[in-house]
């Protein structure tokens, strides 16, 4: 699978969306891959401030618990509900419907210390370390 | 520099599970299969079709000698004189403060012959334990490493196993066995199994466990046979409300604070940690076992505190979400006034105190036929 062009991608394998002064941030298809089935998403309310690679919440899958790290400092101003009910949508569509938060990107250079997909490509391929 | 690793201990079907694309993780020192297709669409195909796993890890014990049953007796807390040959128990092979050195299924070949069937991590420390603890004219070998073992489990278990075996296994009942042909492979054929539903374990030696798998596979295809790793057999067996060694059961609590007083037989005659079990029968338990489900949004884990009012009164042992339930359960000891059916107390996840149920186990209990 490639990672989408146009995204940015963190050593903790989520990727953000930049849409305007905002930003759409998820996990990535590796990620859901290596979690397995997941069952719980722990999401933080909107008007949360977060510090870049804060832990905003976190992804449950049947066996394990993993934290969420937010790619880039603001406000949470959208919280996708539908992963309450469906938490699976991460698995099946993770650069889609199973986006996670949109944050109000606070300093949009941050977004420069993130990796391109194909330097989180390259990531992977050494062993994501 | 630190000392090396020892490598991972490999079933006789571990080629078979790379080559399948298993995701592999190591467990109590074995290199082992967690999921195939994944762990939901497995649990779920063996709770309405049937699911294939290698738990050849375990561990196997033969005992035998013209003493082997009292030497047996004196170690297990169940009564293996009531067995029949060509029956199982299962039991608790017990310290003399009556807590586990493992939890087993004991199953009787002959009137002094029997076979032990023992969790993976605890092989050679039951080995040790029993060689030093059995008397009189009786003899204990290990073959685990010569046995394969396979269990085929789900609602469809018979259908698919029938036409590959000669034996009748509608006259096979719950916690029998025999000897048999399987796949026109020589084998002991048990009605037994860590799930819940219906199925069969089979032991067979090791160099036919891969033609056994494959055979099993090929069959069950269009029944909807999947291979299944150790996650769903996880998912399974906490439905089923059966103990898994080193979460709910272990050597810091007894059989009877594990909710296991069934497997006790006190008429039996003497057996380590008989004493004070029977004193701890008599006076009650302070801890139990208890089974309950989630009410707030959360799952609980292995050792997450549970707390009444903010108090702390006991810990999670299992915890997880339940597929077939649509709900998250677990298993923990409580203080005992606190272990009724019905009653509410909070699990603490990531320091927030989650409401969680008491409720009647089994979890999951399959549907009569």
């Amino acid at each position: 699978m490639t990672n989408p062009e146009g995204l940015k991608y963190t050593r903790e394998h989520e990727w953000i969306k930049v849409e305007g002064e905002k930003g759409r941030v998820g996990i990535t298809h590796y990620a859901q891959d290596q979690l397995g089935d997941i069952v719980f998403v722990e999401l933080p309310k909107r008007g949360r401030q977060l510090r870049q690679m804060e832990a905003f919440g976190v992804v449950e899958s049947v066996k394990a618990v993993s934290d969420l790290y937010c790619p880039v400092g603001g406000e949470v101003v959208e919280v996708n509900s539908a992963l309450e009910q469906n938490p699976e949508l991460v698995n099946q569509d993770p650069y889609g419907r199973g986006w996670m938060i949109v944050v109000k990107v606070k300093n949009a250079k941050e977004l420069d210390g993130l990796m391109t997909a194909q330097q989180y490509t390259a990531f992977l391929e050494k062993g994501a370390k | 520099m630190s000392a090396p690793e020892a490598p991972l201990k490999r079933t006789p079907l571990n080629r078979v599970h790379r080559a399948m694309g298993a995701k592999m993780v190591p467990f109590g020192g074995w290199d082992m299969p967690v999921q195939y297709s994944g762990i939901l669409e497995e649990h779920r195909a063996v709770r309405t079709a049937a699911g294939l796993f290698d738990v050849s890890h375990m561990g196997e014990f033969e005992i035998a000698g013209p003493e082997a049953l009292p030497a047996l007796q004196r170690l297990i807390t169940n009564d293996a004189s009531r067995l029949a040959v060509g029956q199982v128990q299962y039991a608790a092979l017990t310290y003399p403060n009556g807590t586990f050195v493992d939890d087993l299924t004991v199953y009787r070949l002959d009137a002094s012959q029997f076979v032990l069937t023992v969790n993976a991590a605890n092989i050679e420390k039951d080995f040790a334990w029993i060689r030093e603890h059995l008397r009189g004219r009786a003899t204990v070998v290990n073959v685990s490493d010569e046995t394969a073992l396979l269990a085929l489990q789900g609602p469809k278990a018979q259908e698919i196993l029938q036409p590959l075996t000669p034996v009748n296994l509608s006259g096979l009942k719950y916690y029998w066995f025999t000897p048999g042909r399987v796949a026109g492979l020589e084998a002991r054929i048990s009605r037994t199994g860590y799930t819940g539903e219906d199925g069969f374990e089979m032991y067979l030696p090791a160099a036919q466990g891969e033609r056994l798998w494959e055979a099993l596979l090929t069959r069950g295809k269009g029944a909807g046979l999947l291979p299944c790793g150790l996650g769903a057999r996880d998912t399974l067996r906490l439905e089923a409300k059966m103990a898994l060694y080193g979460n709910d059961i272990d050597d810091r609590h007894t059989v009877l604070e594990a909710d296991l007083g069934w497997i006790v037989k006190w008429e039996k005659g003497e057996f380590l940690g008989r004493e004070v079990l029977a004193r701890q029968r008599a006076e009650g338990v302070a801890r139990k076992l208890t089974g309950f489900e989630m009410v707030g949004r959360g799952i609980a884990r292995s050792h997450y505190t549970i707390v009444k009012d903010g108090r702390p009164i006991g810990g999670v042992t299992s915890g997880g979400p339940a597929p077939s339930l649509g709900k998250a359960i677990g298993l923990g000891y409580v203080e005992t006034p606190f272990s009724g059916v019905g009653t509410e107390f909070d699990i603490l996840i990531r320091g927030e105190p989650v409401r969680a149920r008491v409720v009647p186990t089994p979890f999951y209990r399959r549907p009569k036929k």
